[in-house]
């Protein structure tokens, strides 16, 4: 099936259209970090207690422009042994992998940018992308912090991307496509027809939603993971690692690194909106739905995500590193399997 | 089997009882004080910069020498009772001693409060001010003694003056010290 995209019914098939398509999420994201970094600032300090940034604009709102500016100002400093190319290849790599996986991402029943059949598919082959970066990066510094931080890293990202794949998979099956945007017309109507609820179905879905929730929690958990963010933030744990794989970078090229984790925040925080809370579909049957409250739909359950990500990162100390093996490996896998097993079962006798 | 899934359970349920905690957190007060704007009330006692009221001291060096850390000069010069400029204290007697010199380095100071303990006229108080920094030390050494320079030499001509002319009147019977500079030792 076609997916419809607003701008290119608007002015047809060429180069601007395309362009401005291309360029769209790029503005988003530039807007949406800001206000990330900003929720990050008050988030975490409202959670000690503390105000935050005040002086800045009122309330403190223009500190993460002014974070950004002091970020560009600053001096850019290359090691002398580091090897150069690489290393000043990285940053921009690992915001490319993020800023790809926009391309799939659904905002509103109009606007996709390239509404490919093999979405999900996508995105994971993107998000190794970011892997790469990082490796290059964390090698080309030539730094031991750097290189340890690539490493556990890589370590991690491999580990959960599999119980993320398994979470992913499971909503394909009772979704039985790969689509995007076709995964989120599927969970229209009310919010009973999300998949982290089951999806639409008869009565008969009540067994299956305990299986779906805790797929909803397995890909959550590992997206968290895949960011590197609290509590999976060992490879720049800075007690340990100074800053991991980004020790050696500064100036612009850390302002790439930055924007390239809050970009993939909201990357795992779509894909998990998209796939498991209805995407744009509002929660309310046809109570403001329609393509313009998509984006907005879209965009507040993103956000939502984002912030429950921050709020964890609040509350939650760090994994070691054989805790993090753990979770991984030995609780995450064989439950998202179990679930797995679960929804396919489902599916068969549906 | 029991112990893989109560650890599950653990780690699920206390993310759970943390995230409350700090979602609780998000909404009780604050407890930043937005300092230039609204400020932190001084405690009744605070020792802060130190004031001298000269009209009060009677440069007795009680504070210099009580000062655990050196950072008060004192020096004086006896009254001369020829002189046209004499002075009242507080407490109605006349001025003994000049203060010829009275600092205090406040890079030095370590607000314990001794200097004000000890004086016997209450003429150095701790004021509730505490906001003066500076770029340099040197602004940190107050000087609060009222006399110019030139009053200063004045008022030591005159004494020498009357010294001279006590030595003629009573050539013998002078058992008194001489001119007494008082100037703490350790300090220069
Ligand atoms: S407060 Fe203490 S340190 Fe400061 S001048 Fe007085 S005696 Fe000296
Ligand atoms: S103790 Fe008091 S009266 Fe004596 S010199 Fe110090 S400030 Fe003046």
């Amino acid at each position: 099936m076609e997916n419809v995209n607003f701008l290119y019914d608007l002015l047809g098939k060429n180069v601007i259209s395309v362009l401005l398509i291309v360029s769209l999420p790029l503005m988003f994201v530039l807007v949406y970090a800001l206000i990330a970094i900003l929720a990050e600032l008050k988030v975490s300090a409202w959670i000690q207690e503390r105000l935050g940034p005040m002086r800045t604009g009122p309330w403190g709102i223009l500190q993460p422009i002014a974070e950004v500016v002091k970020l560009i100002q600053k001096e850019d400093i290359t090691p002398d042994r580091s090897s150069k190319l690489l290393y000043n290849l990285a940053p921009f790599i690992i915001f490319t992998g993020a800023y790809a996986a926009f391309a799939v991402i659904p905002f509103s029943e109009y606007f996709v940018p390239a509404g490919i059949n093999l979405g999900l598919f996508y995105i994971f082959a993107v998000g190794s992308i970011s892997a790469i970066g990082i490796v290059m990066g964390g090698w080309a510094s030539n730094n031991k912090y750097s290189l340890m931080g690539a490493m556990r890293s890589v370590a991690q990202l491999i580990s959960y991307e599999i119980p993320a794949a398994m979470a992913v998979l499971s909503i394909v099956v009772l979704a039985s496509t790969m689509n995007m945007q076709e995964i989120n017309k599927i969970q229209s109507g009310w919010f009973w027809n999300w998949f982290i609820f089951g999806g639409p179905g008869t009565l008969a879905k009540l067994w299956v939603i305990p299986f779906t929730l805790g797929l909803g929690l397995i890909y959550f958990i590992s997206s968290l993971a895949e960011t590197n963010r609290v509590p999976f933030d060992i490879p720049e744990g800075e007690s340990e690692l100074v800053a991991g794989f980004h020790t050696e970078y500064s100036g612009m090229k850390f302002a790439m690194f930055f924007f390239a984790e809050y970009a993939n925040m909201f990357v795992v925080a779509a894909v998990l909106t998209t796939i498991f809370l209805g995407g744009w579909n509002s929660p309310f049957g046809d109570f403001m739905q329609g393509p313009f409250w998509g984006v907005f739909w879209f965009v507040s359950k993103a956000f939502t995500v984002v912030l429950v990500q921050i709020w964890i990162r609040w509350t939650l100390p760090r994994f070691r590193v054989d805790q993090l093996m753990y979770i991984g490996w030995k609780v995450l896998l064989p439950l998202s399997f179990i679930c797995f097993m679960a929804v396919s079962l489902y599916v068969m006798l549906k | 089997m029991i112990q893989y899934i109560k650890n599950i359970w653990a780690g699920l349920s206390s993310t759970f009882i943390g995230m409350r905690i700090t979602w609780k957190h998000l909404f009780v007060k604050k407890v930043t004080i937005q300092y230039p704007d609204e400020r932190f009330k001084l405690p009744e006692k605070a020792r802060n910069r130190l004031y001298l009221e000269m009209s009060r001291c009677n440069g007795c060096n009680s504070c210099a020498i009580a000062c655990p850390v050196n950072c008060i000069t004192v020096e004086t010069i006896r009254v001369s009772p020829d002189d046209p400029h004499q002075e009242v204290h507080y407490n109605g007697k006349d001025r003994k001693l000049w203060v010829s010199r009275y600092d205090i380095d406040f890079a030095k100071c370590c607000y314990c409060g001794l200097c004000t303990a000890v004086c016997p006229s209450e003429a150095i108080q701790h004021t509730t001010e505490y906001e003066y920094s500076v770029y340099n030390r040197e602004s940190l050494l107050y000087k609060f003694q009222t006399l110019t320079p030139e009053q200063v030499k004045e008022k030591e001509r005159l004494l020498a003056e009357f010294r001279a002319i006590e030595k003629v009147c009573h050539p013998e019977g002078d058992a008194k010290p001489a001119e007494k500079k008082v100037v703490d030792k350790k300090t220069e």
